[in-house]
């Protein structure tokens, strides 16, 4: 079933996702090559692109376009294969239209972001006031990516009816999670969008409440880190026990950690504004409280994943403590690339904790060591499992075979991500302990001491970001390459459960049940604080073009 | 369910020491008086009319006791205002910050002191001086095309 | 007789799967232990910095 043939109108449907994703990461990869070299004092730019236009679109690009059209293209490519072998007609043609309408939006919004109408980098906080033009362009992409996620769902709902009773496949279930807390968490950022700064930006209203702007957006970006790393857990619980030979250790943990997932990745905002005026010490702490609940899920995780490493490599005949590690396919790049994202998401994580503990964010808050995180989080732990994930997906939908030496490929081009990587993230950890800022040109602060302590780790940053860059040129390599290489048959690793494992509870698939809870659990954390800030008399603040 | 015996075990220690840390976090918010910046007792208010808004109408340091000053700052594209203030090793200072115009940041390196800083929002954080230096206070939210030169100085003697 | 055959396979299936995870344990005990120290790690700056 793994071999048979992809739907070739399927396969379009990925690549053109897939594609589009890498695209996007080398422009992106650009832009971040750049930023490096400027904040480490190495070179200048020229008088027509400034540094904040340059990490406008390396936010937007590498954080909103790289990651939804790779997370997009994937979720179909498993969901056409494990629900019918196809996506239903409508599915289809739901999804062609979310590709065009995100696809349109991100072209305007680059232009927009090159034409210095959109300096406002990808968090776009108000009162800066780019183009309403960007923010159309932004609304494109979202309402684009709802169109993805209804697809999914209709293949899923009508794959439940003709299938009554029966379990759906866990990569089905899986996508239909993380579409589902997507859809949820951008309520929040559509309504700053659309309902402020549209209006606001057209001059049909003269004031917007920032603060009211800030929470709806941070509301969405946080589950956003959740939306790009589920699809990293789908590889992880589906795709990988099979790469390795063996069986997925429990189905009924692996669901219920994203129904975790989708619980108490969104009621958390406000630990990104634990530095703001205007929520009260009480109502941060709550929703630090809820946070920290988020990080069971992943400890279920990381469990389930050393189990299962550990009983496929005892199968093979590892003994001893550690000794099936040895056991495991290391030179296979569907393995190891993966691999490396889940091994780096231990210190991935490990900051992020320290991130959400409250008061500790005072040590970090927008400092380097953020930037850090997340190049761990997303930009390794996520983009490596990605990066994974192509070297068969690509193969397999256009019925051609992964390469011996495209596979060794594979393995260097990680190493070079995970080296530049250990650069520039390890660097940026230190130096923003140190307390160099975040999202901030070249500069010496009129040569104070501090800063000139810096700038040696910007240099260091900036070797790793050299590195990195190069590991993004041989990847696009790779993707080119693995579209031409001969004919024949690449599988769709998808493992099936262990024997032991005992049957998946129903309720878990109740859906009703817990989107009501996840309801409940945001109007709990949010009503009362953003309540405060809407019924606010005091006028808003007007727009500023500050750049 | 079923769980087994060795995840449980793993599950709770992990929880375990989640909720310490979150033990710890809370003592340290609601009784040591270790909480994030906030707004003290001030409300939001007009963004357009700092000038015409008490402190912010007599901005500066102002002694308020025994090594004990008040800074009531503002911030605006691209510097603070007043950009240099002057203390004796060993003075708290309560810091009062808002923003002229975007949103902006207001760090001192080295120190706890890191907030974000509103229009129309007033954020307070104190700090105790006890080493005499020179220190920097940056501003670490993007706020326009010469964010990268908003800084102000602490000069403690 | 068979009841008991039963019972003494699942205690056998059980403790073949103890035996099966003890490396998994000591793994994530490992990273429960990594993150422990980092958290303590930045409490510690955190304290320091706000005047022990």
């Amino acid at each position: 079933m793994n071999s048979d043939r992809f739907d070739p109108r399927d396969a379009k449907l990925v690549i053109a996702h897939i594609v589009f994703a890498f695209v996007a990461l080398f422009i992106g990869g650009v832009a971040g090559l750049l930023q490096g070299m400027v904040r480490s004092g190495t070179i200048t730019l020229p008088a027509d692109i400034g540094y904040y236009q340059l990490l406008t679109a390396h936010g937007v690009l590498m954080a909103l376009i790289f990651t939804t059209y790779f997370i997009v293209g994937f979720l179909f490519s498993g969901v056409s294969k494990t629900m019918g072998g196809a996506l239903l007609p409508a599915a289809r043609r739901m999804a062609w239209i979310g590709y065009w309408l995100m696809s349109i939006g991100t072209v305007l919004g680059v232009i927009l972001i090159l034409l210095n109408k959109a300096t406002v980098l990808y968090t776009f906080y108000a009162p800066m006031m780019a183009s309403p033009y960007y923010y159309i362009a932004l609304t494109l992409v979202v309402v684009g990516s709802w169109l993805s996620g209804y697809a999914i769902f209709y293949q899923y709902i009508k794959w439940r009816k003709a299938n009554k009773g029966q379990l759906s496949p866990l990569f089905a279930f899986m996508a239909v999670v993380t579409m589902l807390m997507w859809q949820i968490a951008t309520i929040g950022v559509a309504a700053e969008v659309l309902l402020q700064l549209i209006p606001w930006s057209f001059g049909w209203v003269d004031t917007i409440n920032v603060l009211l702007s800030r929470t709806l957006f941070w509301y969405f970006g946080h589950p956003l880190v959740y939306f790009w790393l589920l699809p990293a857990y789908i590889c992880w619980y589906v795709v990988i026990p099979k790469v390795i030979g063996g069986k997925i250790f429990s189905d009924s943990l692996a669901r219920l950690s994203f129904i975790l997932f989708l619980l108490f990745s969104i009621p958390v905002g406000f630990h990104h504004q634990l530095m703001e005026p205007g929520i009260s010490p009480m109502w941060k702490y709550i929703q630090v409280v809820l946070t920290f609940m988020v990080i069971i899920p992943s400890l279920m995780t990381a469990f389930s994943m050393f189990a299962t490493f550990e009983l496929a490599g005892r199968a093979r005949g590892g003994t001893g403590l550690f000794g099936w590690m040895k056991k495991l396919p290391w030179g296979d790049v569907r393995f190891f690339a993966p691999f490396m994202g889940m091994l780096i998401f231990i210190p991935a994580g490990a900051g992020g904790i320290i991130n959400a503990s409250n008061q500790m964010n005072a040590v970090v808050h927008n400092t380097l060591w953020v930037t850090g995180h997340f190049h761990l989080t997303v930009a390794t732990s996520v983009a490596l499992t990605f990066f994974g994930i192509t070297f068969w997906l690509i193969p397999h939908v256009t019925g051609r075979t992964l390469t011996k030496q495209l596979n060794r490929f594979g393995i260097i081009q990680t190493l070079l991500w995970c080296i530049g990587m250990f650069f520039m993230s390890g660097s940026m950890h230190l130096v923003g302990l140190f307390g160099s800022p975040r999202r901030t040109s070249y500069t010496t602060y009129n040569d104070h001491p501090e800063a000139i302590l810096w700038m040696k780790y910007h240099v260091a940053m900036a070797v790793g970001g050299m590195i990195l860059f190069v590991a993004v040129i041989l990847m696009m390599y790779i993707l080119f390459a693995l579209m031409k290489t001969p004919k024949g048959e690449c599988e769709f690793p998808i493992a099936e459960v262990s024997e032991h494992a005992e049957p998946t509870p129903k309720i878990l698939e109740r859906w009703s049940l817990w989107i009501g809870i996840a309801v409940v659990l945001i109007l709990i954390a949010y009503t009362v604080p953003m309540a405060g800030m809407i019924m606010n008399d005091v006028p808003g603040s007007p727009g500023y073009t500050t750049w | 369910m079923h769980i087994h015996r060795l995840e449980r075990i793993w599950l709770i220690f992990g929880i375990s020491m989640l909720f310490l840390f979150l033990l710890v976090l809370g003592v340290g918010t609601f009784v040591w008086g270790m909480a994030p910046p906030h707004s003290g007792n001030h409300h939001s208010f007009d963004p357009t009319k700092v000038e015409e808004h008490a402190p912010f109408d007599k901005p500066g340091l102002k002694k308020i006791g025994e090594n004990h000053y008040e800074a009531v700052m503002t911030a605006y594209v691209f510097s603070y205002a007043p950009d240099v203030i002057e203390i004796p090793a060993g003075a708290t200072v309560d810091f009062i910050v808002t923003s002229k115009d975007v949103v902006h940041g207001f760090q001192i390196p080295g120190t706890n002191v890191n907030m974000m800083v509103l229009p129309g929002e007033v954020t307070e954080i104190s700090h105790t001086f006890d080493k005499p230096g020179e220190y920097l206070i940056l501003c670490n939210e993007y706020c326009g095309a010469y964010h990268e030169v908003m800084q102000a100085r602490v000069i403690v003697t | 007789m068979a009841e008991l055959e039963r019972v003494v396979k699942k205690q056998e299936k059980l403790q073949h799967q103890e035996t099966g995870l003890k490396g998994t344990f000591v793994s994530v005990m490992i990273v429960g232990g990594f993150i422990a120290a980092c958290w303590l790690f930045a409490f510690i700056v955190f304290v320091i910095r706000n005047g022990g």
